[in-house]
């Protein structure tokens, strides 16, 4: 039986060079370990160890005489969580996040179908800088301009007022919930400029999934006698399902995390982000603030977990 | 400009615990500058032309004393106390809460007013102001203050000044025959709570509030349902000055509390604005340059707070940012602040003044108030709609 350096056809080559090369190439782990551990450790280390520092810091409690943080393992903090004024922040940034998440699959849809299917050449390339190019521009540029569009003194009023369709603004502010004094200080304008915002993020994985449906299929449903309607619901939307479950992982998690757009528009009650940013900034509750982001990683935690199941993540 | 009024934001606050601090010796004499001086302040405060070339205090310090000036700007009364905690700064510009965290945590060093000749000309009522003194030791030099005012629409109100602070407080018809709902703003920060007592201390006096920054539960409470009533007119809570200007010109608000930085702001573009303090007097924020226990460059540092206190510095500082001097002369002859700026900016209220400091359990008129953390909670809850 002969040994591996026995059946080596080369001599060991000299210098430290050579013999580190000769020894990686024997030992590959040991190359891999070296490549790979570093960015391990950053992810280990800097973003999960952080990540749990702050999930353990859920489970102190503030002491309400002196606000010192108690060091003591309690669930305190998570009562305190589930009070009625926080669980209205929970319920109001899941609801708006799934609203704007299922406004922008149902808009972006027939945008994505004609770049997918129609737009070819340069009008395609068109469509890629098109969809592109929000995202280039500043994010609180386009916020600010949205405010001044929806003021009450804004663009988009004066548009209705020209039309005479100002009754119908009115109509809709006086609504309950929906409504408000103006549309930037409603939940209307905040899901209209969160809707716009996280938009690309829907249309280029819809586009993506719409582009790997073979035509072939299309015309087998339609020559089998579908209709085009029938087509849609038994082939093209099955087979675009997860390109538009991977969009809404990006619209629902960033409606989920943001807390720059509610501030600037809407009505100042607050979403989870900005309760985070509250609680552990101005109030020094970190432990409620460090609570209040579990929230959010428990849903993001089930909704991909679902999303996997819809095959989102086949397509990787 | 936006940072440094997100900064005054967080100028909120003001002081706490009058714990004693174990005295550290002050210098005893100024020795040679030692070429830097590194300072933690709110965004806009250490000015050196570059927003603007007329509102410079940097430049000509930097030459005459040859203390090179390195800025670290914070958002937050937290982030400074943090950062003067970390070390390696010689000066910061806390407000009245961070100030005296600063004092008990032993953090900043007293200083020895006789190494600035300037001390004298302070105005009296902020020289021995209890955010910068503790059992008669001075740990700094006053900067600038300011009232946080009630500022209206002369269109809405008919050119007539609004008394009182129930404009923003219950619902009622303004002089233009329009009821306030929809039309008024709130400070979007839970130290507005006190505005609510202050304001409570004027109106329901068998409440018994002394101070509004130290609410027993009962007190607290009647805050609370006042502010639950106010959110029914508010639309818009502000909390960014840049914001709450552009909701003055573009979405119909009349009345809201403010600084007169935004009344000026407004005023310079000729638009229908003014400010008052009403009956009721107003809340308010005044900041002092402190310098650091294990400061490097104390004679530099020393060099700066005689700096700051120069009428000329005191008057720009106080032009740029909405503020009023911590010396009388800067009120004359400044060119930035005019003869009349000191005046506009609320120079001759200080009285009426109650300045920002952070709540705290343990307080001093009543023995157990509500601690500044269930306000932020509770004011969440009340803007939430609860």
């Amino acid at each position: 039986m002969t040994t591996v350096a026995e059946s080596f056809p080369l001599p060991e080559r000299r210098g430290t060079a050579g013999r580190l090369s000769d020894f990686f190439w024997r030992h590959p782990h040991v190359l891999l370990a070296i490549l790979l551990g570093p960015p391990l450790i950053w992810l280990g280390i800097v973003y999960l160890g952080s990540l749990f520092a702050l999930l353990l810091q859920s489970f102190f409690s503030i002491d309400d005489f002196s606000g010192l943080i108690n060091y003591e393992f309690t669930l305190a903090t998570y009562r305190q969580l589930l009070s009625e004024a926080n669980l209205d922040i929970i319920i109001r940034t899941v609801a708006m996040a799934a609203l704007v998440t299922l406004a922008s699959a149902v808009i972006v849809f027939p945008i994505a179908y004609y770049a997918a299917r129609y737009a070819r050449g340069k009008g395609k390339a068109l469509f890629y800088l098109a969809v592109m190019l929000p995202l280039w521009s500043s994010y609180l540029v386009k916020v600010y301009a949205w405010k001044l569009i929806l003021a009450k003194e804004g663009i988009l009023t004066w548009f209705l007022a020209k039309l005479n369709l100002l009754w119908l603004l009115d109509a809709w502010l006086a609504l309950p919930i929906v409504g408000g004094s103006s549309l930037s200080i409603s939940y209307t304008g905040t899901f209209i400029v969160f809707v716009y915002v996280w938009m690309p993020f829907m249309i280029l994985p819809i586009q993506a999934a719409l582009e790997r449906v073979p035509a072939n299929l299309i015309e087998a449903s339609s020559d089998l006698g579908g209709t085009p309607a029938q087509t849609f619901r038994h082939v093209i939307f099955p087979l675009a399902l997860p390109g538009i479950v991977a969009g809404s992982i990006f619209t629902f998690s960033l409606t989920l995390g943001d807390y720059i757009i509610p501030q600037i528009i809407g009505s100042s009650r607050l979403f989870i982000g900005q309760a985070v940013y509250a609680q552990q900034g101005t109030a020094g509750n970190v432990p409620l603030a460090a609570a209040f982001t579990v929230v959010p990683i428990v849903i993001m935690g089930a909704y991909l977990w679902m999303a996997k199941r819809m095959g989102a993540f086949d397509a990787l | 400009m936006k940072q440094m009024l997100k900064s005054c934001t967080a100028l909120t606050l003001s002081l706490g615990l009058a714990a004693p601090a174990l005295a550290q010796e002050p210098l005893k004499e100024l020795g040679a500058g030692e070429g830097a001086l590194s300072i933690v302040a709110w965004p806009g405060y250490i000015e050196r032309g570059e927003t603007d070339k007329n509102y410079d205090w940097v430049t000509e310090f930097e030459n005459k004393t040859g203390c090179k000036v390195s800025v670290k700007t914070a958002a937050t009364s937290d982030e400074m106390v943090a950062l003067m905690n970390e070390g390696g700064f010689d000066l910061v510009t806390a407000s009245g809460d961070a100030s005296l965290r600063l004092v008990a945590g032993k953090r900043v060093q007293p200083i020895n007013t006789d190494l600035i000749p300037s001390w004298k000309t302070i105005d009296e009522r902020m020289q021995n102001a209890p955010w910068h003194t503790a059992n008669g030791v001075h740990y700094g030099t006053p900067y600038v203050w300011g009232p946080n005012v009630l500022m209206y629409n002369t269109d809405a109100f008919k050119g007539e000044p609004p008394k009182s602070w129930n404009v923003v407080f219950e619902e009622m018809t303004l002089p233009d025959g329009k009821s306030n709902k929809g039309r008024i703003q709130a400070y979007d920060g839970p130290i507005h709570v006190a505005d609510a007592a202050n304001y409570l201390m004027a109106h329901k006096p068998e409440l018994g509030i002394k101070d509004p920054y130290e609410l027993n539960e009962d007190q607290y409470k009647a805050a609370l349902d006042l502010l639950r009533n106010q959110r029914k007119l508010v639309g818009r809570y502000w909390h960014d000055a840049m914001i709450q200007i552009d909701d003055f010109k573009n979405e119909g608000v009349v009345a809201s509390g403010s600084w007169p930085f935004q009344v000026n702001l407004m005023q310079a573009e000729k638009l229908p604005i003014a400010s008052v303090i009403p009956e009721e007097g107003v809340t308010g924020w005044a900041d002092t340059t402190m310098l650091h226990a294990d400061s490097e460059h104390p004679n530099c540092a020393y060099m700066w707070m005689e700096h700051t206190l120069s009428p000329k510095v005191q008057g720009d500082v106080s032009a740029w940012f909405g503020a009023n001097p911590s010396v009388g002369a800067a009120c004359k002859g400044n060119e930035l602040l005019t003869d009349e700026g000191c005046a506009t900016n609320g120079y001759n209220d200080f009285e009426r003044v109650k300045f920002w400091k952070t709540p705290v359990a343990k307080c001093e008129s009543q023995g157990e108030c509500v601690p500044y953390h269930r306000w932020v909670s509770d004011y969440i809850g009340v803007i939430g709609g609860r």
